[in-house]
C-alpha cells in the first residue's frame, strides 16, 4: 500500500515534469507555426527540417559543445572536489566559496566577464572559448555533487590504502572514485543539462559560425519560432527515452549476471 | 572499457569538425542577421552563383548584436541591424562607407526609403525591411473598433491588453497617445508619458516580448502592440484580427545592411549587398519572412494575397504621421529609471 | 593523506576563469563612465547609492522571497522523490534519474512556451476545467506562474544531489536503529535525514542560487509585471548598457548569497563535527 502511495506520488512529479514536453511533441505536429493555433496533423516539420543546415549545424555544435565541456567539467570538478575535501582552513574556504562565484552570479555576469576577458587576451571568439566557459560555469555544479558524497564516504578505506603502500592516485582511482560514483555521475548529468540549455554565455562567447541551438532558438523568437524546432526536440527526446531503454535492458542483464554469479 | 570507446569516439569527432573547418578553400562571407529571417534558398543561391561560401549567424536583438560588433572578436562581412543602431554605430565609428558605384541594384530601391535620417545620404546602409508599429485586435472580443493609442486606457478592456516589454517601445506608445514626440528628450514628457504608464498597468494583462504573437493568435488577450511585419503573420493564423495604425502617429522602422569595421571581404560584402537587391531576390526574401521590402518591383512579384495586403504594403499617405527612431543611447538611463518606476508601481 | 594537491589545478583555473572576471565586475560596481570605453571610467558609489533606494530594495525582497518559496517547495516536492528513488532496484532507480533529467534536456524556452500553451487563459487546463464545469482559473502572468516555473525548473538539482546521497547510505546504521526499537519515521529523523544533509544543502544552494537571479521565468511566466533583481541585472547588461549599476547590482546579490551560504555551511559544519546532534 505504502509503495503504492510512493509510485503514485513520483508518478504525479514526473507528469508534471513530462507535461510540457508532450505539448511540445503535439505541437511539432500542427500544421500552424504559431503554438496558439491548432491547425490540423502534418509531418511537414520533419521534413523541413532535414534540409534547414542552420539547425542541423547547431544541433551539430551544441552536442559537441555539451559532451566536451561536461567531460572536463565532470573530471576536473571530481579532482577538485577530493583536492578541496582534503583541504584545511583559509584554502578551503577560499576554493569554496570561488567555487559558488559561477553559480551564485546571473548568467549574463559571467558571459560579459568572460567575454571582456577572452577580448583582454585578444583570444579569437569561437568554439574553444565557448567551451572554456562551459566548464567554467558548469564544475562548481560537479564539486557540489560530490562534495557531499565523499563526505559520506568512509575516510579510513583511504587511509588505509595509503598506509598499506598505494600511490594517492592509485588510492583515488581504486578507493575514492568506487564510493562517490553516484555523485560523479550526478555531477556530469547536471554539467550536461547546464551546458546544453545555456543561452547567455554560449552567445557571449561565440565567434562567427558557431551557434548552438538555444541561440538559434532565442533569434527565431522574434519571428516566432519555427516549428522545426519542435520536430527536432520530438527526435532529441525519441532518441534518448531508446537510448534509456538500451542502458535498462542492459542493466537488467547485468544483474541477472551477478545473481547468477 | 567501455567508457575509453566511448571518449575516444568522441575525441575523434571532435578532431574531425574542428579539420573540417579548414578544408573549404572557398572565400568566405560572415553574415549576422536576425533569427529566420532571410529565405534559406537565397543563400545556397548566392553561395552557387558567386562560388563562395556564406558562414550565417543570428542574433536575438539589436543591443546584442552592438556588444558583440563593439567587443570585436570576431568580424562579421555584412549585419543587418535596425535605424537607431545604425545611427548609434555610425557614431561610434564602427561601420564602413558602402561604395555604391558598386551597388547597382541601388536604383531597384523605392526614393521613400532612402536618405532618411539615420544615415542621411545612404553612405553607410542599404534598406532591407520596413514596417510600422501599431494595435491589432481581435473584433470577436472587444466591442468597438480601436483607432487610436488611447483606447489602450480604457477600463473597458481591463485584462486584454498586451503591452511590449521594452523600455522605449512602451514609452513611445505613451508619448504618441500624449502627442509628443516619440524622440523627445524633454523630461517633462517623459514623466507625463511615465504616468500614463503607471495608470495603465492594472489594466495590461502582460507585458510580453515576442511571446506576443502567439497570445494573441490563441486569443487569451484581446489587444496587443505589434511590429506591422507580425500583424500580417498573426492574422493569417487568426481571421478575426485587425491591425491598426493609431490616429496620434506611429513608430516607421527599418532594418538595413551595413559593412562593419574589421570587415574582411569588403568586396565580396559588396556583391552580396548588392545581390540581396535583386527583385526576384528580395521577392524571394520577403515572401518567406512576411515583412515589407522597400523595393517596389521585388512587390510586384510577391503573391496577389501579400502583395495586396494593406498592413505590410498601406498606401503612403497613411504614413504621414510617422517617426523613425533616433539612438536614444543619451537618454537610456532615464528611460531605465522611468521604466523601473513603472513596472514597479502596484 | 596529501590528496589536497588535487585541488591546486582547479585553484589556478578559478584564478583565471572565476577571479580575474570576479575583480573586473568589482571594478564595473565601483566605476562609472561609459561601459565600452575603459579610459572613461572614473571612481564612484553611485552605483551603490542607487541601488539602495526603495524601489530597487523592494525588487531584492520579492526576488529573495520567491526563491525562498521556490527551494522550499523544491525540497519538499523533491525529498520524498529521490527517497523513493533511491530505495528502487539498481535497475529502475538509474532509468528513474535519467528521465528526471532528460526533459531539462529540450530547449528552455521551448518548454516555458509549451507552460504557456498549458496556462493561458484559453490554455489546455483551463480547457479540462471548463469542461468539469468550473470557471476557468487565472493560472498565467502572476506569481503563482512564476513559482511553478522555478520548481519546474529547479527540481531536479534538488533531487540529484539527493538522491545521490540517498544511495550507498550506509544501510547497518539503519538496520541497527530499527534493531535498537526505533519505528520507520523514527529512523527516519535521526538516522537517514541527518545522514542526508550534506545532499539537502547542496540541493537547496543549486535551487535557491539560480532561483535568486533568474529573469527569464519572471518575464515569460510573470509577464514581466514585478521584476526580479535577475531581470534588473539583466536590463542593465543587454539593454540599457550600464555595465557599472549591473555589475554593482550583482556583487549586492553575490554578497547577500555568501552571507546565506556562510550561514548554512556553519550549519553543515556543525553536522559534520558532531554527525546528528541537532536532531
Amino acid at each position: 500500500m505504502k509503495k503504492n502511495l510512493g509510485r503514485i506520488y513520483t508518478a504525479l512529479i514526473f507528469l508534471f515534469l513530462y507535461a510540457p514536453i508532450i505539448i511540445l511533441i503535439i505541437f511539432s505536429f500542427n500544421n500552424s507555426k504559431s503554438r496558439g493555433n491548432w491547425d490540423g496533423f502534418t509531418i511537414k516539420w520533419y521534413v523541413e527540417l532535414f534540409k534547414n543546415d542552420e539547425i542541423l549545424k547547431s544541433l551539430y555544435y551544441t552536442l559537441i559543445i555539451a559532451t566536451t565541456s561536461s567531460i572536463i567539467s565532470t573530471i576536473m570538478g571530481t579532482f577538485a572536489a577530493i583536492g578541496i575535501y582534503d583541504m584545511r582552513g583559509l584554502p578551503k574556504k577560499i576554493s569554496l566559496n570561488l567555487n559558488y562565484l559561477p553559480v551564485l552570479n546571473p548568467d549574463i555576469v559571467t558571459a560579459i566577464s568572460l567575454m571582456v576577458l577572452f577580448r583582454i587576451v585578444n583570444l579569437e571568439l569561437g568554439l574553444i572559448t565557448i567551451i572554456l566557459a562551459h566548464v567554467t560555469f558548469c564544475t562548481p555544479y560537479v564539486i557540489l555533487s560530490v562534495l557531499p558524497k565523499l563526505k559520506q564516504m568512509n575516510k579510513h578505506l583511504a587511509e588505509a590504502a595509503l598506509d598499506l603502500g598505494a600511490t594517492p592516485f592509485y588510492s583515488i582511482r581504486k578507493v575514492i572514485i568506487p564510493q562517490i560514483m553516484p555523485g560523479i555521475i550526478t555531477g556530469a548529468l547536471l554539467a550536461f543539462t547546464l551546458s546544453i540549455d545555456d543561452f547567455v554565455i554560449t552567445f557571449f562567447t561565440a565567434g562567427k559560425g558557431v551557434s548552438n541551438l538555444s541561440m538559434t532558438i532565442y533569434s527565431m523568437a522574434r519571428r516566432g519560432i519555427n516549428p522545426v524546432i519542435n520536430a527536432l526536440s520530438t527526435l532529441m527526446f525519441l532518441t534518448l527515452i531508446i537510448l534509456l531503454i538500451i542502458i535498462y535492458k542492459r542493466s537488467e542483464k547485468e544483474e541477472e549476471n551477478i545473481i547468477e554469479k | 572499457m567501455k567508457n575509453k570507446k566511448v571518449l575516444f569516439l568522441i575525441a575523434t569527432v571532435f578532431i574531425l569538425t574542428i579539420l573540417s573547418g579548414c578544408s573549404d578553400d572557398r572565400q568566405t562571407l560572415n553574415v549576422y542577421n536576425w533569427g529566420d529571417y532571410i529565405n534559406p534558398e537565397v543563400i545556397d543561391i548566392f553561395e552557387d552563383e558567386f562560388n563562395v561560401k556564406v558562414v550565417y549567424d543570428t542574433f536575438a536583438t539589436n543591443e546584442d548584436l552592438y556588444v558583440k560588433i563593439k567587443q570585436g572578436g570576431s568580424s562579421y562581412d555584412v549585419i543587418f541591424p535596425s535605424d537607431y543602431m545604425i545611427e548609434r554605430m555610425i557614431r561610434e565609428d564602427l561601420l564602413q562607407k558602402i561604395d555604391l558605384n558598386k551597388i547597382s541594384n541601388i536604383k531597384n530601391v523605392d526614393e521613400k526609403f532612402m536618405n532618411l535620417d539615420y544615415d542621411p545620404n545612404n553612405e553607410y546602409s542599404v534598406p532591407y525591411m520596413w514596417g510600422t508599429v501599431g494595435i491589432i485586435y481581435n473584433k470577436n472580443l472587444v466591442d468597438r473598433p480601436i483607432t487610436k493609442w488611447a483606447d489602450l486606457w480604457d477600463e473597458e478592456f481591463k485584462g486584454e491588453i498586451i503591452m511590449l516589454n521594452s523600455q522605449r517601445d512602451s514609452l513611445a506608445v505613451a508619448l504618441k497617445k500624449l502627442h509628443y514626440s516619440l524622440n523627445t528628450r524633454d523630461i517633462n514628457e517623459l514623466e507625463e508619458a511615465k504616468n500614463e504608464l503607471i495608470k495603465q498597468k492594472p489594466l495590461v494583462y502582460a507585458y510580453q516580448g515576442d511571446e506576443i504573437k502567439d497570445t494573441i493568435i490563441s486569443e487569451d488577450a484581446a489587444i496587443g502592440v505589434v511590429w506591422s511585419g507580425d500583424a500580417v503573420a498573426m492574422m493569417r493564423e487568426n481571421e478575426n484580427l485587425v491591425y491598426v495604425l493609431p490616429e496620434e502617429g506611429t513608430n516607421l522602422w527599418f532594418d538595413a545592411m551595413v559593412i562593419p569595421k574589421g570587415a574582411k571581404n569588403v568586396d565580396l560584402s559588396h556583391e552580396f549587398i548588392n545581390f540581396m537587391l535583386r527583385p526576384e531576390i528580395a521577392a524571394k526574401n520577403a515572401e518567406y519572412i512576411g515583412y515589407s521590402s522597400p523595393i517596389p518591383k521585388a512587390v510586384d512579384l510577391l503573391s496577389d494575397d501579400l502583395r495586396n495586403n494593406e498592413v505590410a504594403y498601406p498606401d503612403f499617405d497613411k504614413l504621414n504621421n510617422t517617426e523613425i527612431f533616433k539612438d536614444p543611447s543619451d537618454i537610456l538611463q532615464e528611460y531605465d529609471r522611468i521604466w523601473t518606476e513603472v513596472i514597479s508601481s502596484k | 593523506m596529501k590528496l589536497s594537491k588535487h585541488g591546486y589545478f582547479y585553484l589556478l583555473w578559478m584564478a583565471i576563469f572565476i577571479a580575474i572576471p570576479l575583480l573586473m565586475v568589482v571594478y564595473f560596481a565601483f566605476t562609472t563612465g561609459d561601459s565600452q570605453n575603459i579610459t572613461s571610467f572614473t571612481f564612484s558609489l553611485d552605483n551603490f547609492k542607487r541601488f539602495f533606494t526603495p524601489i530597487y530594495i523592494e525588487v531584492l525582497n520579492k526576488s529573495i522571497q520567491l526563491a525562498l518559496v521556490s527551494t522550499i517547495i523544491c525540497l519538499l516536492l523533491g525529498y520524498p522523490v529521490a527517497y523513493i528513488i533511491s530505495k528502487e532496484k539498481l535497475k529502475y532507480r538509474n532509468v528513474l534519474i535519467l528521465l528526471f533529467v532528460i526533459p531539462m534536456w529540450m530547449n528552455f524556452l521551448l518548454r516555458t512556451y509549451a507552460w504557456l500553451t498549458l496556462l493561458g487563459k484559453n490554455g489546455i487546463i483551463n480547457y479540462f476545467i471548463t469542461k468539469l464545469g468550473f470557471q476557468p482559473l487565472d493560472l498565467l502572468y502572476n506569481d503563482f506562474a512564476v513559482l511553478l516555473g522555478m520548481v519546474y525548473n529547479f527540481l531536479p538539482f534538488m533531487v540529484l544531489p539527493i538522491f545521490s546521497v540517498l544511495t550507498k547510505m550506509d544501510n547497518s546504521l539503519i538496520e541497527a536503529s530499527w534493531d535498537l526499537g526505533a519505528n520507520k519515521l523514527k529512523t527516519f529523523l535521526k538516522v537517514t535525514l541527518p545522514l542526508s544533509l550534506p545532499g539537502v544543502i547542496s540541493g537547496v544552494t543549486m535551487v535557491f542560487i539560480p532561483a535568486v537571479s533568474t529573469f527569464v521565468i519572471s518575464s515569460l511566466l510573470g509577464g514581466n509585471k514585478t521584476y526580479l533583481i535577475g531581470n534588473l541585472i539583466e536590463q542593465q547588461f543587454r539593454y540599457t548598457g550600464d555595465w557599472h549599476f549591473g555589475s554593482a547590482m550583482s556583487i549586492i546579490l553575490m554578497i547577500f548569497i555568501l552571507i546565506s551560504m556562510a550561514l548554512t555551511s556553519r550549519f553543515d559544519k556543525a553536522k559534520e563535527g558532531e554527525g546528528g546532534e541537532l536532531w
